[in-house]
């Protein structure tokens, strides 16, 4: 028996259960991955301080003080339903049927694809498929790419992948259709993209990139539709084009580009063709939410967070009992808020244990997630705060409900 | 074609692992033991993983990380599995999955 079960083996997932452990706590992280760190492993950037931020290496390290702190764990096992069963939750999975009264779901986030005609070829892959094939399992994804979609995470990877010596021959648009809607938009994108500006990273110029970041803001402003796109780190960025196609025979031979209106429009007789071998596809993040859906948790649509996040307070608690949330299934941000929000819940499931005195240490830990997110290299969404604030009233309102209830 | 990257500026030279082999549609390869089997074959220049079930077109790994199911093959004779996620041991046996005999619309239909 466990005290506390986590599903969710990332920065979230092992935080929590470092913090629980260290408690005196039993826990059990289930991942369906191989490896511990979930999309931790494949990060990789230059902070402003020159430190390099290394997946593999910070999960290696949590990894290692979970082990220590006798956190129990059960890789390659897919999580397939939940159930409550009057106190305890009943934790379906591949091998074994497993319970426990504290359930905390760090399940992350999912890539939210984009359909492109010639989207199923082999060598289409989502921006992140690329990220681990790079950096977890240090296999190039071909040998020139395309990636459809500028936005925050897809102009990090192509900075990785030009790192791991892949080419990278353009980030591009995608077709404007319904689904696509504002990732289509030239200006949308724009606005999006002036907050990625930072991450130009020293190395590159010490690298050889003849583009430093100031250059890159000052094309943004000068000319703000450049009729053959501005340059990030050297990789061309086309805000003015768009894939209408995909095409090859057996696999990915290169794709179909067309110029697009300031709306997104296709203009008729503008397609060219450029060759390459793989195509990232990059519609951005969603909370992975589907086992929080399964328990029954209510859910808000917050743009702000990137999709549906069930609603849940700052204790990292949701509004049913002895289930928790922390991580991206909160909202899309970073590892570093996702290990905050971790040792949060890890410290929320300790009080509800029964443990006293935690008060203060639970306080300062919701103070660290909030300097975390304000610290944040990477704002996937730049109104986050906005997003919180909203979670945080709908909670309100549902308290106020239950004390209705109750009077 | 796809190789693997034994030097990076950040990450430093990959580790030597065991080799093992493994075979996909009965062709042998090498791999790296514990790598998971889509990051072997891509590895080894395969792209395609299966044959869509009902009109045949080939499919490769699309997300890389479990949630697509794009990338299912039959390992060691056990059907859907998720080359992704699926790490790779000596004397592994990865097949492809086909078009069925019977396509699956129609079946429905029939089934309906």
């Amino acid at each position: 028996m466990h005290d506390v079960i986590i599903i969710g083996a990332g920065p979230a997932g092992l935080s929590a259960g470092i913090t629980c452990a260290n408690k005196g706590l039993k826990v059990l992280i289930i991942d369906e991955y191989m490896k511990p760190g979930g999309r931790l492993l494949g990060q990789l950037y230059e902070e402003p301080n020159g430190n390099w931020w290394n997946g593999i290496k910070e999960s290696a390290n949590l990894y290692h003080q979970a082990l220590a702190a006798d956190v129990k764990f059960m890789l390659e096992t897919p999580v397939h339903n939940l159930e409550k069963i009057e106190s305890e939750w009943t934790v379906y999975t591949e091998q074994e049927i497993l319970k426990t009264e504290h359930l905390l779901l760090a399940t992350g986030a999912a890539e939210s694809p984009i359909p492109v005609p010639g989207w199923t070829l082999p060598g289409v892959m989502s921006v992140g498929a690329a990220q681990v094939m790079t950096n977890v399992h240090r296999v190039k994804p071909g040998k020139k790419g395309i990636i459809i979609g500028v936005n925050v995470l897809s102009s990090a990877i192509a900075m990785e992948l030009q790192l791991a010596d892949v080419e990278v021959a353009a980030l591009t648009l995608p077709k404007l259709n319904q689904l696509t809607s504002l990732a289509a938009q030239p200006k949308a994108v724009m606005d999006s993209l002036l907050h990625v500006s930072h991450m130009a990273p020293s190395a590159f110029i010490r690298f050889g990139s003849k583009l430093m970041k100031n250059d890159f803001m000052k094309n943004l402003g000068v000319t703000f539709y450049p009729k053959n796109g501005v340059k990030m780190w050297d990789i061309p960025i086309h805000l003015r084009k768009a894939v209408i196609e995909i095409y090859g025979e057996d696999q990915v031979e290169g794709v179909t580009l067309a110029t697009i209106d300031t709306n997104g429009k296709v203009i008729q007789g503008t397609e060219e063709q450029i060759t390459c071998d793989f195509v990232c596809i990059a519609g951005g993040l969603y909370p992975l939410a589907e086992l929080a859906a399964v328990a029954g948790c209510p859910f808000y649509q917050v743009d702000e967070l990137g999709g549906y996040v069930p609603l849940h307070n700052e204790q990292m608690e949701t509004t049913l009992d002895g289930l928790y949330v922390a991580g991206n299934i909160t909202g899309i941000e970073g590892a570093k808020v996702a290990m905050a929000q971790g040792v949060t819940a890890g410290l929320s499931i300790a009080v509800n244990s029964g443990m006293s005195g935690l008060d203060n240490e639970l306080q300062t830990s919701i103070q660290s997630i909030k300097q975390a997110r304000a610290n944040a290299h990477i704002q996937f969404h730049p109104e986050v705060e906005e997003g919180k604030r909203i979670v945080q009233e709908h909670w309100e309102e549902f308290e106020a409900s239950v004390a209705n209830i109750s009077v | 074609m796809s190789e693997r990257i034994l030097d990076h500026p950040v990450l430093g030279s990959l580790e030597n692992t065991e080799e093992v082999s493994f075979t996909f549609n009965g062709q042998s390869f090498k791999g790296r033991k514990h790598e998971s089997i889509a990051a072997a074959l891509l590895a080894n220049g395969v792209r395609t993983l299966r044959y869509h079930e009902e009109n045949g077109t080939p499919r490769g790994i699309y997300c890389n990380i479990g949630h697509c199911f794009e990338c299912r093959v039959k390992v060691n004779g056990k059907q859907g599995v998720r080359a992704c996620l699926t790490p790779l041991e000596d004397g592994t046996v990865v097949e492809s999955g086909n078009k069925l005999p019977t396509p699956v619309r129609d079946w429905s239909a029939e089934h309906a």
